[in-house]
Order: C-alpha cells, then sequence, then structure tokens
C-alpha cells in the first residue's frame, strides 16, 4: 500500500498520467462518402426461420455490403491509424457490443483494440451460431460457438491486429458482420458517413479507411495537439 | 405365476401393437406425389408379412411361457429335434426377406431409373450447412454456370453464379422456398458445397442423399397443393436439427406470380 502510494507521488512528480491526456492529443474527424450508382442490395428471404421475422418486425432484410445513407454517405467504413504509433497503445477498456437481432448482426461493423472486449448478445427467439473466420496464421483463432436465445452474452477478445474478421451464423447463413481489430484509436462511419478518432496524440499518421467491398484507401495527416484533423474518404462505384 | 402374468403381457402388447397398426394410428403422412402409391403398397406389404410374423413369434412364446414358465425342468427337447426346427425358421425367414427385397427393388427403381419425363421442370438446388437454396432457370431457361469460388453467403451468392459476366445466368433466380406447379413434373438437381446432406419430403416419399462434388437428379410429380417441410435427415454438423425448407406446391398462376415475385427480389 505504503510503495502504491510513493509510486504514484512519484508518478505525479514526474508529471505522468495515466494515458494521454486532453492538451496533449487532438481529434480526426471527417465523413466518407459514396461516389457512383448505389450497388443493389438484395432482399433476404428467412423464411427458413420464422422466428426471425418475430424481432424484425415488417421490414424487409436486404444485404449490407454497401451501405450508402443520405448524402451520399458510406456506413460500416473502419477508419484507424496504421502507420505512426509506437504500438504500445493501451486498449479501450469500455466493453463493444455485437448483437444479433432480427436474423441481422447488429452492427454490421464492429471495430475494437487489440485486447478490448467485445460482448456478443443474441437478441432473437431463435439459437445462433456465431463463426468468426480469420486468417489462419494472423494470431487471431477461427472459433464457433452456439448461442441459444436467452443465452448469456459471450466475451471475447482478440489478440491481434486483423482488418477485418469475417463472422457468419451456419444456422442462418445470410447473417454476416466484420471484425476489426487494431491498435489504437478508430472509428466507424456512421450512416452519414462520419467518423471521429478521438485521443489521437500529437503526431504524423497514415490514416486507412476499410470497406468490406471495396477494399481500403489511405492518407496522410498531422495531428496537432489539442487541436481537430480532419480527413475526408471517397470510395468510387467499381 | 409369473409365467402367466408374463404370457398376459406379452398378449398385451401385442394386440394394442396390432391395433395401431391395423387402425392407422401413427401411420404415415399423406402421400402428394404420382411415385408414391408404390412406395405405400412395398411398406404395407413389409408392414403385413413382418406383423404377421411378430403375431405369430409373439403367440408362440405367450403360448410357452403359460404353459412352462416358472417349470423349466418340464422341457426336455425340442419336438422333433432343433436342427429341422431351425432349418425350417431359416428358410421361411430368407424367402421373406428375398421376395421383400425383390419386389422393393421394382417399386425403388421405377422412382429411380426411369427417365425422368422430357417436359420436366428443372430446379436446381444447393445444400449448404445448414440451409436449402434453390435456382430456377428464369424466362431463357438456361442456368448459367456455377462458379465455386464466387460462394459468397453474406452478398446473398449461395451458387457462385456471376450475373455480371454470365448472360445466362443474369435472370436466373435463387430462393428459399421450393415453390412448384402441382401435376407438373419437376427435375432436381441435387448440389451439395460442403458435406453430405439429405433432400427428405415425408409427404413426396422422397429421401435422397446429396454427396459432395456429384450431381444427383431427382424427378417427381405432386398432385397436392399445400406447403411441406423439406429437412435433413443425414447428419451434416452442430446445425444439422436447423437444417430445413419449405416446399410449396401451388396451382400453376399461383406459381407464375410467385416467380415473378421472386424474379423482382433478385
Amino acid at each position: 500500500m505504503a510503495l502504491t502510494v510513493a509510486l504514484l507521488v512519484l508518478a505525479a512528480a514526474l508529471g505522468f498520467a495515466p494515458g494521454p491526456g486532453a492538451a496533449t492529443t487532438g481529434q480526426i474527424t471527417g465523413s466518407v462518402k459514396f461516389d457512383g450508382p448505389a450497388p443493389h442490395q438484395k432482399p433476404i428471404d428467412m423464411s427458413k426461420d420464422p422466428t426471425c421475422a418475430q424481432t424484425r418486425g415488417a421490414t424487409q432484410a436486404t444485404t449490407e455490403s454497401v451501405v450508402i445513407g443520405a448524402n451520399g454517405g458510406l456506413a460500416n467504413v473502419v477508419v484507424y491509424i496504421s502507420q505512426g504509433l509506437t504500438g504500445n497503445e493501451a486498449a479501450s477498456s469500455q466493453p463493444v457490443k455485437m448483437d444479433q437481432k432480427g436474423c441481422q448482426y447488429v452492427p454490421h461493423v464492429v471495430a475494437l483494440n487489440v485486447g478490448q472486449h467485445m460482448t456478443v448478445v443474441n437478441s432473437d427467439k431463435t439459437s445462433h451460431n456465431i463463426h468468426p473466420d480469420p486468417k489462419p496464421g494472423g494470431g487471431n483463432n477461427q472459433w464457433n460457438k452456439s448461442q441459444m436465445a436467452g443465452s448469456p452474452p459471450i466475451d471475447v477478445t482478440w489478440a491481434s491486429e486483423e482488418v477485418a474478421i469475417p463472422v457468419k451464423c451456419n444456422i442462418h447463413p445470410w447473417m454476416r458482420a466484420f471484425i476489426a481489430v487494431v491498435k489504437g484509436p478508430f472509428g466507424v462511419s456512421n450512416d452519414s458517413g462520419s467518423f471521429k478518432l478521438d485521443n489521437v496524440p500529437a503526431g504524423t499518421y497514415t490514416l486507412t479507411a476499410w470497406q468490406e467491398t471495396y477494399g481500403t484507401q489511405t492518407q496522410k495527416l498531422t495531428v496537432a495537439a489539442g487541436k481537430p484533423a480532419t480527413a475526408d474518404f471517397v470510395f468510387k462505384a467499381k | 405365476m409369473a409365467g402367466k402374468i408374463f404370457a398376459l403381457v406379452v398378449v398385451l402388447i401385442t394386440l394394442v401393437t396390432a391395433y395401431c397398426v391395423i387402425t392407422h394410428i401413427w401411420w404415415m403422412p399423406v402421400d402428394i406425389s404420382v411415385h408414391g402409391p408404390k412406395i405405400d403398397h412395398q411398406i404395407e406389404e413389409t408392414i403385413l408379412v413382418a406383423g404377421l410374423l411378430f403375431i405369430a413369434g409373439q403367440v408362440v412364446l405367450a403360448a410357452f411361457a403359460f404353459l412352462y414358465g416358472g417349470a423349466r425342468s418340464k422341457i426336455k427337447q425340442i419336438p422333433g429335434g432343433a436342427k429341422p426346427l431351425v432349418l425350417f425358421a431359416f428358410i421361411l425367414v430368407g424367402t421373406e426377406v428375398l421376395a421383400l427385397s425383390f419386389i422393393g427393388s421394382k417399386a425403388w427403381g421405377a422412382v429411380y431409373f426411369e427417365a425422368p419425363d422430357p417436359a420436366s421442370m428443372r430446379i436446381d438446388v444447393q445444400a449448404g450447412q445448414f440451409a436449402y437454396y434453390f435456382r430456377y432457370p428464369g424466362p431463357d431457361g438456361r442456368f448459367g454456370p456455377l462458379h465455386p469460388e464466387l460462394i459468397n453467403e453474406g452478398n446473398q451468392n449461395y451458387f457462385g453464379i456471376d450475373q455480371d459476366h454470365d448472360a445466362d445466368a443474369k435472370d436466373d433466380i435463387v430462393t428459399a422456398e421450393l415453390a412448384i406447379p402441382v401435376n407438373k413434373p419437376i427435375l432436381l438437381t441435387l448440389h451439395s458445397k460442403d458435406v453430405g446432406h439429405a433432400f427428405d419430403v415425408r409427404e413426396l416419399r422422397i429421401q435422397q442423399d446429396f454427396v459432395p462434388g456429384i450431381v444427383i437428379p431427382i424427378h417427381f410429380t405432386a398432385i397436392q397443393t399445400g406447403r411441406f417441410e423439406i429437412v435433413c435427415t443425414q447428419l451434416c454438423g452442430l446445425g444439422h436439427y436447423n437444417m430445413k425448407a419449405y416446399l410449396s406446391v401451388l396451382s400453376p398462376t399461383d406459381f407464375d406470380d410467385w416467380l415473378k415475385k421472386q424474379a423482382a427480389m433478385q
């Protein structure tokens, strides 16, 4: 106890904070747009399992490989720092949630840090199985767990960076999600295409945006302490 | 005393079983296929022969238990010796099994060895862990070629068709339900993309395995409209219990409407 206090006093005296404070970090904001005609998203026939309709209601499910919102904003794009970090960034302590609702994954794209906890929830009245399929030899292991209706959440962490791990449910083969495992700050674009990376230490970085159908784009940018930096991406229709 | 009670129980079990079979309690589901009566006839014949032997066997068992139960010493030897009796049983059962197989193979052959009607409507079936998908050729009547490397379930490409490059594949219609017009000969071509599965519709009297790498044809004609379950009866993995789809037998006009609706959903 006395040792801990002594160490804390020492740390405070030397000016170390437990993490980067607001004064020494900046923020990256921006938007992802889609250029061209929106690719057709096929409707999904879930008649195999009538319980799917119970939780999703009358809305017609469609594939989610390219989700375009208002004003051409492209959703579900993972933006992360691929170069310029030290590699020793601490994982976010907030767990991220992946829900199975109406026999689709919500959200469709999950981003998190190496070692950050992920909670998989089943809100449906049917059984699901969660089957992430990382690249072999990449440090993440493939697994396949069943989750019945009303089962407790499954807690998972990932051991190494990978953008992105495809996830499927073998009982409902149309279900698809992606898990992006990164180090350092990250953001995922929302329905209007905007994203935000918080607590970015000042420095020069390569920023990468990943979309499941169109792949990656990169750009360099410099973040100054206490100032917001902006970066915009445009994905063109193939 | 114990022998007499045992005999009574055996007789009761025999009577209840025979009653259930004869009165068709727990009988087969309705038959909706043209070839079904042959299969049902064969099953009935098998049950009749096996049932008669079953009753005879139970009656003899009960009689022996009733007469000699609890007093084993009374039976010194089988009348006439054991050898003729065993020989008699061997010939009786052997003849029965051979006869049933011979007649049965004809019923089976009528379904599997006859060529499908040339006017059959062909539908492709793709089985995979743990669902079925069906492909109709669309207005051009031709199926696009399959490219297994293009299979992507997240994008609803269950067959691996290339609608951007293959002209024949452009109007192919892929569905999660098997709808067919009533009274129309149907030819299914069964594909599996991963492991062994089965296509079983009890009402159609059809049960056929899928074998990965082999395209297996089956043909039938449904003569009654309705919605029936297609289930997998070949253990195929952890989701096997949940592998099913539905067969809708529709009137020709309903079928045309359904197919148009499905085409619009592609």
